[in-house]
């Protein structure tokens, strides 16, 4: 690890810290409703969108019917996904003439990109139409995020409201998050891509003369290079600032045109946590209590600071599987990297994306060194809550939060309570049914994988590394990451399927109870703090709910964990 | 709980009529007012011929061009296809296409006696890196000035012309543009 690898994180932290109060505080104005600059431009467009819908935009939901309304969305915006991606060969804008998407794939993707996992099975440039990437893909990039945000705003208002039975409306949260927040910062970003080489077009293709005429495996000449272009630098914005992390290419942002340059991969790797970091400060605003907020906040950087610091000296260590080779590795681990971000714009982004539900790439964390690829998948698996996704991010750290105080409560013998709201067998029901569902489709999922045929057919790598593949595969689908090991070749009917279902209900079985806890908690009593109540707004609570999420998160996986990436490290010890 | 089902689809088609249709055409429409080049590839063109993108890596077996990063497309450098290895730390099979290349640059320059920079014997993540670290180049400079019948001095001079530095001195690695460089020692030839 160098002083420049440290110097880059810290400007990238005081670069992402800087932007928290400033959109922060926007975005509380914007679930307050209150007025903002935006909305006199765009105002009437909301309210055409509320009144062509027949949505009555002060109608107030209680936690049932908000839950209806983003699981109807959703589904309908999957069936939508898939539609369009079987009928692609009939719809406009597909110069490539891309056929009909095979069903197990289009399940995938319809699955993937609704549940804001946006894990890609597909290479976009080989198989999808521009109009399915546009209509179907950037559609859901938007929206996905702007549900993850809604589902969020419901929950602080169960915590923030004094009394009552509702939780806000869901079309209104949707819209204005989509209208008033991912909207202007995507054109913003989008064109700002565009002026650092990210390709916006709806040219399929150019074709460029070599000045190095080559020989392919067979004798054949090569002359020509064909580039694949399309409405990329639209789809990039948003897929980074909704922590979707789809790409438009294969090689994802890793491919020069969708990531250019190293000025372009510091705002791309800033714009993923942006949201979620500024969304604590929302939290705090509309808490009327920002300590809350900055508390949170102030846990998720101690861990995000300590894991890149791994990283980095990971990915700067030369890989030991080529030691001994005529090579000069000290520049790091390169395979699978690019040389324009080296070893620590790969492994910051590494850790950024991993502990964001991003799951985009800018190098294949399959050639990793071994621990270095173990952190992203344990980043994962930790659950999401450092940052984490938009909106779904902060409601698992809330949820973290819940856990935290209930077990200072027994520690004490007091009736826990958050924020002014006790903590009854209800939420921890709920509390519970989130940290429990995920690991369960991760560890069973990968277990069934690794003694079926069809799933260790997949494997890429020998040995433990195999291992690796399928259990970064179940950990990235059902914490709706996206990332992979992406040796596996997961494009078969039941890796398709299994993750497909994987991605559907770490999803929507964690928004249930998120919302069913937040109706819970905004019918109850207010009550004040008194002398026994647990403040936190402190160092002690961060030191606390840090220890909960690792403990929580973590140890669920240390088994699985020892037999992929920590057996492999080992193995280097040994063979050589 | 049916009744949010109707604004869930004409919400859903609003929003996407909106986000998925109006917003990439707009930003496609600025895109291709303010910044063309760079909306459709970044294309560089010499005496009328397109010879290629400067932010795509392309394939080099002629020992007078500077040579790229290896790439795992198939076939290699396919800018249809993008594509890392993915091939894991401990994979032999790795170890084995390292080796190989590593083999190749040596045929190429029997002289180049330095241990080899590993961006140059290892493939880039997109399949598709323009780039190759200075010291990359700097390695090839022996081989490209002796085929070409220039002097090392000459050709390590151009190199250094065609280094760009960390942003801002700070982010990103310092890098050679493989294509831009190897245009410049065609075009001073």
């Amino acid at each position: 690890m160098t002083g420049n690898a440290i110097l880059q994180l810290v400007v990238y932290l005081a670069a992402l810290l800087a932007c928290v109060p400033l959109l922060g505080g926007y975005m509380a104005r914007v679930y307050e409703g209150q007025p903002i600059r935006l909305g006199r431009v765009l105002g009437p467009l909301e309210r055409l969108i509320y009144r062509l819908s027949g949505v009555n935009p002060d109608q107030e939901m209680a936690w049932k019917r908000y839950a209806w309304a983003t699981l109807w969305f959703n589904v309908a915006g999957a069936l939508v996904v898939f539609a369009i991606q079987r009928l692609q060969g009939v719809l406009p804008l597909n110069p490539q003439g891309f056929a009909a998407v095979a069903p197990d794939l289009a399940f995938n993707t319809a699955s993937s990109f609704a549940s804001n996992t946006n894990w890609q099975s597909y290479g976009g440039e080989t198989t999808l139409s521009h109009f399915t990437q546009m209509a179907a893909l950037t559609t859901q990039n938007f929206v996905s995020a702007a549900t993850g945000m809604a589902v969020l705003v419901a929950l602080i208002r169960g915590l923030a409201r004094k009394s009552g039975t509702t939780l806000g409306n869901f079309w209104v949260d949707l819209v204005r998050t989509t209208l008033y927040i991912l909207l202007p910062l995507s054109v913003v970003f989008a064109l700002f891509l565009v002026g650092q080489g990210v390709v916006q077009t709806f040219d399929a293709s150019a074709t460029v003369d070599l000045l190095n005429p080559l020989k392919d495996d067979k004798g054949a000449s090569i002359l020509t290079q064909i580039l694949a272009l399309g409405p990329a630098a639209s789809q990039i914005a948003i897929k980074q600032l909704g922590t979707n992390g789809g790409g438009f290419f294969n090689a994802n942002s890793a491919h020069p045109f969708e990531n250019a340059t190293a000025l372009g991969n510091f705002v791309e790797v800033l714009a993923i946590l942006l949201i979620p970091a500024a969304l604590c400060d929302t939290f705090g605003r509309m808490v009327k209590d920002r300590r809350q907020g900055f508390v949170l906040l102030a846990a998720m950087t101690i861990v995000f600071v300590a894991v890149t610091l791994f990283a980095l000296s990971f990915e700067h260590s030369p890989n030991p599987g080529l030691a001994g080779l005529h090579i000069d590795q000290s520049v790091g681990n390169m395979e699978g990297k690019e040389v324009r971000f080296g070893a620590t714009g790969s492994a910051i982004w590494s850790i950024v994306t991993t502990v964001a539900s991003n799951g985009s790439v800018n190098s294949m964390h399959d050639s990793f060194t071994p621990l270095g690829g173990m952190l992203p998948m344990w980043m994962i698996q930790l659950g999401e809550v450092i940052y984490g996704g938009v909106g779904s991010g902060l409601y698992g750290m809330l949820v973290f939060a819940i856990i935290a105080v209930f077990i200072a409560g027994l520690m004490v013998g007091r009736t826990p309570e958050y924020l002014g709201k006790k903590i009854e067998p209800f939420e921890m029901k709920m509390a519970a049914l989130v940290i429990l569902i995920v690991p369960a489709l991760v560890l069973v999922g990968a277990a069934v994988a690794v003694v079926v045929e069809p799933g260790t057919k997949a494997i890429a790598n020998p040995g433990a590394h195999g291992f690796s593949e399928i259990l970064y595969a179940f950990t990235s689908a059902a914490n709706n990451n996206g990332s992979a090991f992406g040796g596996l070749s997961a494009n078969a009917p039941f890796w398709n399927t299994a993750l497909g279902i994987c991605m559907l209900v770490g999803r929507f079985w964690l928004i249930v109870p998120v919302l069913a806890m937040a109706g819970s908690l905004v019918g109850k009593q207010h009550i004040p703090s008194g002398p026994g109540t647990l403040p936190t707004h402190t160092p002690l609570f961060v030191m606390l709910l840090i220890g909960v999420v690792l403990l929580v998160g973590a140890l669920t996986y240390v088994p699985a964990l020892a037999l992929g990436p920590v057996a492999e490290h080992l193995s280097f010890g040994v063979t050589r | 709980m049916l009744t949010e089902i109707r604004p869930a689809l004409l919400v859903l088609l609003l929003l996407t009529l909106l986000t998925g249709i109006a917003y990439p055409l707009a930003v496609t429409g600025i895109a291709q007012v303010a910044m063309p080049a760079k909306a459709n590839g970044s294309l560089v063109i010499t005496n009328g011929k397109t010879v290629g993108s400067s932010l795509i890596g392309q394939c080099w077996d002629d020992p007078k061009w500077f040579w790229g990063r290896p790439s795992a497309t198939t076939p290699a450098c396919n800018g249809a296809a993008s594509s890392g290895s993915n091939l894991g730390p401990s994979n032999p099979a790795l170890r084995e296409a390292v080796q190989k290349r590593i083999e190749a640059l040596q045929q190429a320059d029997p002289t180049a006696k330095d241990l080899v920079p590993a961006d140059l014997v290892t493939t880039s993540a997109s399949g598709l890196d323009p780039d190759i670290s200075p010291e990359a180049a700097y390695f090839q400079v022996h081989r490209v000035a002796l085929s070409r019948g220039l002097g090392d001095d000459a050709v390590r001079k151009l190199v250094e012309q065609h280094v760009t530095p960390r942003w801002l001195g700070l982010f990103g690695e310092p890098h050679v543009q493989v294509l831009q460089l190897n245009l410049a020692l065609e075009q001073g030839h």
